[in-house]
C-alpha cells in the first residue's frame, strides 16, 4: 500500500489558485498528486466478480500492467457505449463550451485544477472521441480538439474520472442538460475494462456481491450489530425491541445501506428506524441477504450495478412481502428511482406500497413498489400518527444537507424537511444557492470516500462545509442532518476538518429522539447516550 | 493560435468569394455552392439527428430541479421536476426558447475567511438569448427573398424590428443586437480566463463566421447597396431550380456573394460542429423525460440477463452461521 498523504491544514488548503496555466490543457500531461487519488484494486476483488485483468498494481507507478491490446479495448468500448447510450453520444457532440458549468463543480471550487471544470473533464474524453469517431477530428487533429489515445491520456482519464462524484450539479446549469456523470460513468466503464478499478470501490463491490452488503457483514454479524443497537435503545427508552430477519410473510421488506449498521453517526439513524417501526407495530423484516441499499457497483459499470441490485427484488419475492421500504441513502435512491425497475422489473409480484398505519397509497411508487423512509414518515406525521417531542432535540440547531442523488436524481426535497420541522425546534437553511437542486456534494461520493485521497475529499467538501460554516456563524448551527449514508460517513470527516464544532446526523436519528414511545421510561439521554437538554443534572 | 486560425479561415473564405466573383465565377458562388451547402446541411443535420436517435435511452435520467411528485399535500414543481408530458413540454419550451438552465447561472467567488459567495451571472444568458433570438428574427425576415410577394407576418416582423424608424433604409434592431451579442460572446471567450482555457478553434470559428455573415449583410443593406431586385430574382431562381442567367448574376454587387458564400460555409460546417446543439437540445435525456420513474417502468431495449449471486448460493455459504444465529433458512442442510 502506498503511504497516505495527510492533507495540508485548512488555512493552507483554502488558498485556492484559480489562475489558468499558460500551457494549453491538451499539452499538459497529467500529474498524479498524492492525496488526490485512491489505491488500485487488489486482484482478488476483481476475481470474485469476474472483472478483467486482475493483478496487483499501483496507480502511482509507471507500469499499469495493462493488456497488450488495451487501446483497442478502450476504443471498442467507446464505440459500444456510443451505440448503447444516447446520453453519451449526444453529450460527446453538443457541448458549446460556454463555461456555465465551470465554477459549479465542488472539485473545481475547492481545488482550482482547470481539468476539474466539468466541461474540461468531459473534454478529456471528448478529445479521444473526436480523434476516433468524428470527421473533423480525424482530418484536423489537434486544431479540432482531437488527440490520440496514449498511456498518458488513459492515465489522465483515470485520474479525473475519480475526481468527479457524479453529483450532477453541473447538469442543472447546462443549457443542454449535459450531465458530466453520464460521461464519467462511461469513463469508469472503460477503466473497468482494463481492470483499473480502485480498491476502495472494489472491496465493497465484491463484499456486496458475495455477502449481500458493502461492509461484508455476514448474516449473524448483521443480527448482532442490530442487537447491539437494541441494547442502547433499551438503555434510553426502557423498551425492548425484537426485530425479525429474513422472515417470510412479512408485509414490508426494509432495505437500507449497510453503513448505518457499522459506524456512527449512521448507527443512530438505524436505531431511529428500529424505534419508529416498533412503535408503529408494523409487520416488517430486515434481510441479511438484501442487506445493502447502496451500490458501489454503479461506480464500476452499469452491469455490475445491476448485478448487485438484483438482490432487492429477489429477496422481496422469496420472502413474499407486499412492498419495500428503503432507508436513508443517496446514490441508493438514484438507482432505486431511476434504474431498479428498468433493470429488474416489472415487480408485479409486489403491491403498490400502502402505509399500514395511515392507509395512504403511494401512487408515486406504483410501478417500482418501493418508497423512501422520509416519504413514509412524512405521511405518518401529516396524519398525526406519531407523538413527537421536538424539545428533546433542543440542544441542536440543525441545518439540512440535500444529498446530490435524492435532490437531482429524484427531487426528494420537502419530505425530509417536513419531518425535520416536526422533530426539531431549531432548523436553519443554508444559503439558497447551496441547497435543493443546487446542493453541493459532500465531496466523497461515488466511492471516493477512502483514506488515501483525503486531500481530494477535503477540497471537494469545501463548498458544502463553507455553507455549513455560514449557518454556524450566523445561527449557531451545530448539527448537519441529511438522508444519505455516505454523507453521514464523509461529512463527519469534512466537518471535523472545516467546521469542527458541527456534528452530522441522519434524519431518523432525530425522529428517534423526538418519538414518544408507548410505555417508555422518562428519557434522560438521546440516542448517542448524551444527556437530553434539561436532564444534565440527573446524570 | 486558435483565434488566429479561426479568424484567418474566415478571411480566406471572404477572399475566396471575392476572387471567385471577380473571376466571373458567379454561377459557382451564386448557385452551385449554395445548392451543395443546403444539401450538405439538410442531409448532414438529418444524419446527425438520426445517429443520435439510433442510440437508445436505456434509463430515464432527468435531472430534477425541484420537488418531486410524491404525497398529495406536498407541492410538486411541475415544470422543473415534471411527471407528465405537459410538464416536460413546458420544461423543454422554457429551455429552448428562454434558456432556463442558463438563467440559473451563478458566479462563484472565494473571499477571505475563506468564504464562498454565489453572485448573479446573467450576462451569458442575456447575450446568448439576444444572439439566438436576433438570429432567428433575421432568418425569418429573409423569407421576403424566398417568396413571391411578401407575407404580412414578415412585414409585421420587419415593422417591429425597425420601429425605431432610424435611417434610410430603416435600421433593424436585430442587426445591431446580433453584432453586439456575437462580439460579447467573443470577448468573454477571450478575456474570461477559464472560458479562454476551455475554448477550441471550433468555438471561435463559428463566431467569426457568423460575425462575417451579419457584417456583410449589414454592409449590403446600409452601405454598399446591391441590386436588391436582382438578389430576389436570383434567390427565387435558386428555389425554383431555375437559376437566373449569368448577366443578371453579374448585376449584383460582390458583397452579396461574400454574404452568400459565408452562409453556405456555415451550412456546410453546421452538421459537423457543435452548432448541432440546435438539434441536440431536443434530445437531451436529462431534460426531455418525465420524472415518473417509480410510476411507469422505463424499458431498456438492450437490457440483458446478468450473472448474479443468488440467495441459494448465499444460504449455502452461511447456512450454519444463520442457523446458529436463529435466522430462518430455506434448507436445513
Amino acid at each position: 500500500m502506498a503511504t497516505t498523504a495527510k492533507p495540508p491544514k485548512p488555512e493552507e488548503l483554502s488558498k485556492i489558485d484559480y489562475k489558468t496555466p499558460k500551457k494549453n490543457w491538451i499539452d499538459t500531461p497529467v500529474e498524479f498528486k498524492p492525496g488526490m487519488y485512491c489505491h488500485g484494486s487488489r486482484a482478488k476483488y476483481l476475481e470474485i466478480v469476474g472483472f478483467p485483468n486482475p493483478r496487483e498494481w499501483k496507480p502511482g507507478e509507471e507500469d499499469w500492467k495493462l493488456p497488450e491490446n488495451w487501446k483497442e479495448i478502450v476504443i471498442e468500448g467507446i464505440k459500444e457505449r456510443l451505440e448503447k447510450y444516447r446520453s453519451f453520444r449526444l453529450f460527446m457532440d453538443i457541448c458549446v463550451r460556454c463555461g456555465a458549468c465551470a465554477d459549479k463543480c465542488h472539485f473545481y471550487i475547492g481545488g482550482g485544477d482547470p481539468k476539474n471544470m466539468p466541461v474540461l473533464r468531459s473534454e478529456l474524453l471528448r478529445s479521444v472521441y473526436r480523434k476516433y469517431f468524428t470527421v473533423g477530428g480525424k482530418l484536423f487533429g489537434k486544431i479540432a480538439g482531437a488527440r490520440e489515445l496514449d498511456l498518458n491520456v488513459l492515465k489522465e482519464l483515470w485520474y479525473y474520472a475519480f475526481q468527479c462524484t457524479e453529483c450532477r450539479r453541473c447538469s442543472v446549469f447546462c443549457p443542454y442538460g449535459i450531465d458530466t456523470a453520464e460521461i464519467t460513468l462511461m469513463a469508469r466503464e472503460l477503466i473497468n475494462l482494463l481492470g483499473l478499478n480502485t480498491d476502495w470501490i472494489m472491496g465493497p463491490v465484491s463484499n456486496c456481491y458475495m455477502k449481500g452488503n458493502h461492509l461484508g457483514l455476514e448474516p449473524h454479524t448483521i443480527k448482532s450489530s442490530i442487537e447491539f443497537f437494541l441494547d442502547d435503545i433499551e438503555t434510553v427508552t426502557g423498551i425492548k425491541i425484537e426485530p425479525t430477519f429474513n422472515r417470510k410473510g412479512a408485509e414490508i421488506l426494509f432495505v437500507t445501506p449497510s453503513g448505518d449498521l457499522f459506524a456512527d453517526p449512521g448507527t443512530y439513524t438505524a436505531m431511529g428506524y428500529l424505534m419508529l417501526f416498533h412503535e408503529l407495530g408494523i409487520d416488517y423484516t430486515w434481510s441479511t441477504y438484501a442487506s445493502e441499499g447502496g451500490n458501489f457497483g454503479f461506480f464500476t459499470s452499469n452491469e455490475m450495478a445491476k448485478r448487485l441490485h438484483y438482490k432487492i427484488y429477489a429477496e422481496a419475492k422469496r420472502l413474499g412481502v407486499k412492498w419495500i421500504l428503503g432507508g436513508e441513502c443517496g446514490h441508493m435512491w438514484r438507482l432505486i428511482h431511476q434504474y431498479l425497475d428498468t433493470w429488474h422489473g416489472p415487480a408485479d409480484f409486489l403491491e403498490v406500497p400502502k402505509s399500514p398505519i395511515t392507509g395512504t397509497v403511494f401512487e408515486n411508487a406504483k410501478s417500482t413498489k418501493m418508497i423512501h423512509v422520509a416519504e413514509f414518515t412524512a405521511d405518518l406525521i401529516k396524519n398525526g400518527k406519531l407523538k413527537l417531542d421536538p424539545s428533546r432535540n433542543d440542544s441542536l440547531k440543525v441545518t439540512w444537507h440535500d444529498s446530490c442523488n435524492t435532490a437531482r436524481g429524484m427531487g426528494l426535497l420537502e419530505e425530509p424537511r417536513y419531518v425535520l420541522r416536526n422533530v426539531v425546534n431549531h432548523f436553519y437553511e443554508m444559503p439558497e444557492d447551496t441547497i435543493r437542486e443546487k446542493t453541493f456534494c459532500c465531496g466523497s461520493g461515488t466511492g471516493l470516500n477512502a483514506g488515501e485521497n483525503m486531500e481530494l475529499r477535503m477540497r471537494g467538501g469545501f463548498p458544502r462545509a463553507n455553507a455549513v460554516k455560514f449557518v454556524r456563524d450566523h445561527f449557531g448551527v451545530n448539527m448537519l442532518a441529511n438522508v444519505c449514508a455516505i454523507d453521514r460517513a464523509t461529512l463527519k470527516a469534512s466537518m471535523e476538518y472545516w467546521v469542527p464544532d458541527v456534528l452530522v446526523c441522519g434524519l431518523h436519528e432525530l425522529v428517534g429522539n423526538a418519538l414518544v414511545m408507548t410505555g417508555e421510561k422518562e428519557r434522560t439521554q438521546d440516542l448517542r447516550l448524551e444527556p437530553l437538554p434539561g436532564k444534565e443534572a440527573k446524570e | 493560435m486558435k483565434i488566429l486560425f479561426s479568424f484567418f479561415t474566415v478571411v480566406v473564405l471572404i477572399l475566396l468569394a471575392y476572387a471567385g466573383v471577380n473571376a466571373n465565377m458567379h454561377f459557382l458562388f451564386g448557385a452551385v455552392i449554395p445548392y451543395i451547402a443546403v444539401a450538405v446541411f439538410l442531409l448532414g443535420f438529418i444524419y446527425r439527428v438520426l445517429k443520435w436517435g439510433s442510440s437508445p435511452v436505456p434509463f430515464r435520467i432527468p435531472t430534477t430541479c425541484g420537488q418531486q411528485k410524491s404525497l398529495p399535500w406536498i407541492k410538486q414543481n411541475k415544470i422543473e421536476n415534471p411527471s407528465s408530458t405537459l410538464g416536460v413540454i413546458t420544461r423543454m419550451f422554457l429551455e429552448v426558447f428562454f434558456f432556463r438552465s442558463l438563467f440559473r447561472n451563478l458566479k462563484t467567488q472565494l473571499y477571505e475567511g475563506p468564504r464562498l459567495a454565489y453572485g448573479e451571472a446573467k450576462w451569458l444568458w442575456l447575450a446568448g438569448l439576444a444572439f439566438h433570438w436576433s438570429f432567428l428574427i433575421i432568418f425569418v425576415r429573409h423569407f421576403r427573398f424566398f417568396m413571391q410577394g411578401v407575407p404580412s407576418v414578415i412585414k409585421t416582423i420587419e415593422g417591429l424590428d425597425s420601429f425605431l424608424q432610424v435611417g434610410v433604409p430603416l435600421l433593424y434592431m436585430t442587426d445591431v443586437i446580433i453584432l453586439g451579442a456575437v462580439t460579447y460572446l467573443f470577448i468573454r471567450r477571450v478575456f474570461i480566463p477559464q472560458v479562454n482555457y476551455i475554448s477550441l478553434a471550433a468555438d471561435y470559428f463559428p463566431l467569426f463566421l457568423i460575425f462575417g455573415i451579419a457584417a456583410s449583410g449589414v454592409l449590403m443593406r446600409y452601405f454598399f447597396k446591391v441590386h436588391i431586385v436582382g438578389v430576389k430574382e436570383l434567390v427565387m431562381g435558386l428555389i425554383t431550380f431555375n437559376p437566373v442567367e449569368m448577366q443578371k448574376m453579374q448585376e449584383i454587387g460582390v458583397i452579396f456573394y461574400i454574404h452568400l458564400f459565408l452562409i453556405s460555409m456555415l451550412l456546410v460546417y453546421f452538421p459537423f460542429s457543435k452548432l448541432m446543439h440546435m438539434g441536440g437540445v431536443f434530445l437531451s435525456p436529462t431534460r426531455n423525460l418525465a420524472n415518473n420513474n417509480r410510476m411507469v417502468r422505463h424499458i431498456n431495449p438492450w437490457n440483458y440477463p446478468v450473472k448474479v449471486h443468488t440467495y441459494e448460493e448465499y444460504e449455502n455459504e452461511f447456512r450454519d452461521k444463520m442457523k446458529k444465529a436463529g435466522i430462518p433458512v430455506e434448507k436445513e442442510s
